[in-house]
């Protein structure tokens, strides 16, 4: 048996690709029939739901806009840096302590496999948690401007630009973390990510610096899109310039997609090589001296 | 010389209906070290016209070393087509470092290595394909199914199929061969550990590998379970020729499964054997016992055969009841060695072959 007689197999990227399809798909169904993780995706709709009929006859001060509708495109905006760059970034470690990653190195194109089907689950469970944020929108429907066909195209390019600029840098970071642990401080700090990305009210009420940072994160970007496409233009008046800055929310998004895709598979290389047995039994021994 | 003869007991009820085990080799392995010099038999299996083709692994003068400790300092093996070796050793001796390496999941300092031909530091996917690891699993996959698990692992090696080997293994026939076949639809948390550990197994050899490496394969395993493996081992290297590396600390099994023992201490292989030959020509001591005059004594033979002691001491003495001749095992010639390298008498280092 001489290396020539497999080298060079056609096809097998083809298989790869195909494996990972399969994968994503799997992850996907799992994700949405867990219950814990489900409620994840249900429990924020359900919940921005009785919100908005509690808050029925309160408005935006100074205006008959309602309070709720003013929220809501912002938290579609999270739903995509959430989806996009904190799970992928949380799963990637998770996976890597309990040895999922060092399975893919095992298995030949695996590692590829592993990271297309990383991607559809985030593409598809993503676009499941702007959909279901969609439907209490149904409430106010007066309010937003569900329908007109410019801002469901405007709704799709920020998820699609939302994606590249996410996703990427969240497996990026996903390879640096050390532990599920890290992790699970890049979901904290994402939510403090929130208070500075005018998503529950507008930025331009807080200190210039703090808008600064904001405006630094992808965060921002995503909630202004959001609301671009679904508020009514007379809101624009609490934004930055009083504008939507539609031309540079995608210069933003678009200079984080090319740091993410630079950075990812440089990143990813490097955590793949120093994957190894010893490495999984290390986080474990960890893991379990730590006891959660 | 019967002694040297290891006649395996074999599993042929494992599962009859599948096509692999449609036909049975009964295989008796003889090492006589007088003869063959050491080298393990390989006449048994077929292919082994050429020799070159058949080393599967090869290690010449691997050397690691973390900052400024040496952890491997020269280790030297090779192990061919077919060949089930057991890498022993206390722990920190290196092992797991030794097996990274050759898995190509870590890279080494100095030395030379090849494994199916190829140096694992710059192995790429079509040799991974080849090769077979079963890993020490903890909660990876945990809310796949089983047969979901082996379906999606296995749709990587069917472009690696070859004239002789038709990869991957059927699901079927794999969750049928490790016992899993009724949790096929079960979830992966759900499953015990030793299950668990089965389905490690099945997920290292789903792509028909010529070269498995077995970390402790058998920790937490039952008596049952433990036999189970034991024969599918033997099965996988006799009948799949598959070349078997495993580390375990369970000398009684490494007694058992391997044609070939490497005991690693101190960042060397200091016994390169079969079983029989590590228990015979390392001269362990074989203990005497017996009763005289109300008395039980206990003498440790070392440089002499054990049969000349006994007819001189029952010629000598009448008195002697009770008699009991017990030769060095593997574990005995094990330990001796270990503690004569940790006592630092590296002058007295031995290799057989």
């Amino acid at each position: 048996m001489t290396t020539t007689d497999t080298a060079r197999t056609p096809g097998v990227q083809g298989v790869a690709l195909r494996a990972g399809l399969y994968r994503g798909a799997i992850e996907t169904r799992m994700a949405l029939t867990n219950p814990l993780e489900a409620i994840g995706f249900v429990g924020v709709p359900v919940i921005m739901a009785v919100v908005l009929l509690f808050m029925r006859g309160h408005t935006v001060p100074g205006t008959d806009f309602s309070l709720g509708a003013m929220v809501l495109p912002g938290l579609i905006g999270m739903a995509v840096a959430f989806g996009g760059l904190t799970a992928p970034a949380e799963r990637l470690a998770t996976e890597r302590e309990d040895g999922t990653l060092l399975r893919a190195k095992a298995t030949p194109h695996g590692m590829t496999a592993y990271m297309v089907g990383k991607i559809v689950y985030v593409l598809l469970t993503t676009a499941v948690s702007m959909v279901v944020l969609l439907l209490p929108a149904l409430l106010v429907w007066d309010d937003l401007r569900l329908g007109e066909p410019r801002s469901w195209l405007l709704l799709v390019m920020v998820f699609v630009l939302g994606m590249v600029a996410t996703t990427p840098m969240g497996l990026a970071l996903g390879a640096l973390f050390k532990s599920t642990m890290q992790a699970g401080l890049l979901t904290l700090m994402s939510m403090g990510v929130i208070v500075v990305s005018g998503i529950f009210y507008p930025i331009t009420a807080l200190p210039g610096w703090l808008q600064v940072v904001g405006q630094a994160l992808p965060f921002y970007w995503l909630g202004l899109g959001a609301r671009s496409a679904l508020l009514p233009p007379e809101m624009v008046a609490v934004e930055i310039g009083e504008s939507w800055r539609t031309v540079e929310m995608f210069a933003v998004l678009g200079a984080w997609a090319v740091l993410g895709l630079v950075l990812a598979p440089i990143l990813l290389r490097r955590m793949a090589r120093r994957e190894s047995g010893s490495a999984v039994a290390e986080r474990r021994q960890k893991f379990l001296s730590r006891g959660y | 010389m019967l002694a040297g003869c290891v006649s395996r007991p074999r599993l042929f009820d494992m599962d009859a209906s599948s096509d692999i085990m449609a036909y049975r080799k009964v295989a008796t392995r003889c090492s006589i070290p007088a003869m063959s010099g050491g080298e393990s038999t390989t006449s048994a299996r077929p292919a082994a016209a050429d020799g070159a083709a058949d080393v599967v692994l090869d290690v010449r003068d691997l050397r690691m070393r973390y900052g400024t400790k040496d952890v491997l300092e020269g280790v030297t093996f090779t192990a061919t087509r077919g060949e089930v070796v057991a890498l022993l050793g206390p722990n920190g001796a290196g092992k797991t470092t030794t097996i990274e390496i050759l898995e190509g999941f870590r890279a080494r300092s100095a030395g030379e290595v090849s494994v199916l031909g190829v140096d694992p530091a710059h192995a790429d996917e079509d040799w991974r394909a080849r090769v077979g690891f079963v890993l020490q699993s903890w909660r990876d996959h945990a809310r796949w199914r089983v047969r979901e698990v082996l379906d999606y692992l296995s749709r990587f090696y069917a472009p690696y199929s070859t004239p002789g080997r038709t990869r991957p293994w059927p699901t079927d026939d794999l969750l049928a061969l490790v016992g899993l076949t009724d949790h096929a639809h079960q979830m992966i948390s759900t499953l015990s550990g030793g299950q668990r550990r089965r389905l490690d197994v099945a997920i290292g050899i789903v792509g028909l590998p010529e070269l498995i490496f077995l970390d402790e394969p058998t920790a937490g395993f039952d008596p049952q379970a433990r036999r189970d493996f034991h024969e599918l081992v033997h099965r996988l290297a006799d009948f799949e020729s598959a070349t078997i590396l495993l580390t375990t600390h369970d000398l009684a099994e490494a007694e058992k499964l391997a044609d070939r023992i490497l005991i690693l201490a101190d960042g060397r292989i200091i016994a390169d054997g079969s079983p029989d030959e590590l228990a015979q020509q390392m001269a362990t001591a074989t203990e005497v016992r017996w009763t005289a005059g109300g008395e039980r004594h206990v003498h440790a033979v070392h440089d002499e055969d054990a049969t000349r002691f006994v007819r001189r001491l029952l010629a000598s003495d009448e008195e002697v009841t009770d008699l009991e001749v017990r030769r060095g095992t593997l574990e005995d010639t094990y330990l001796a060695l270990v503690h004569r390298i940790e006592t630092g008498q590296h002058e007295q280092k031995e290799t057989v072959r």
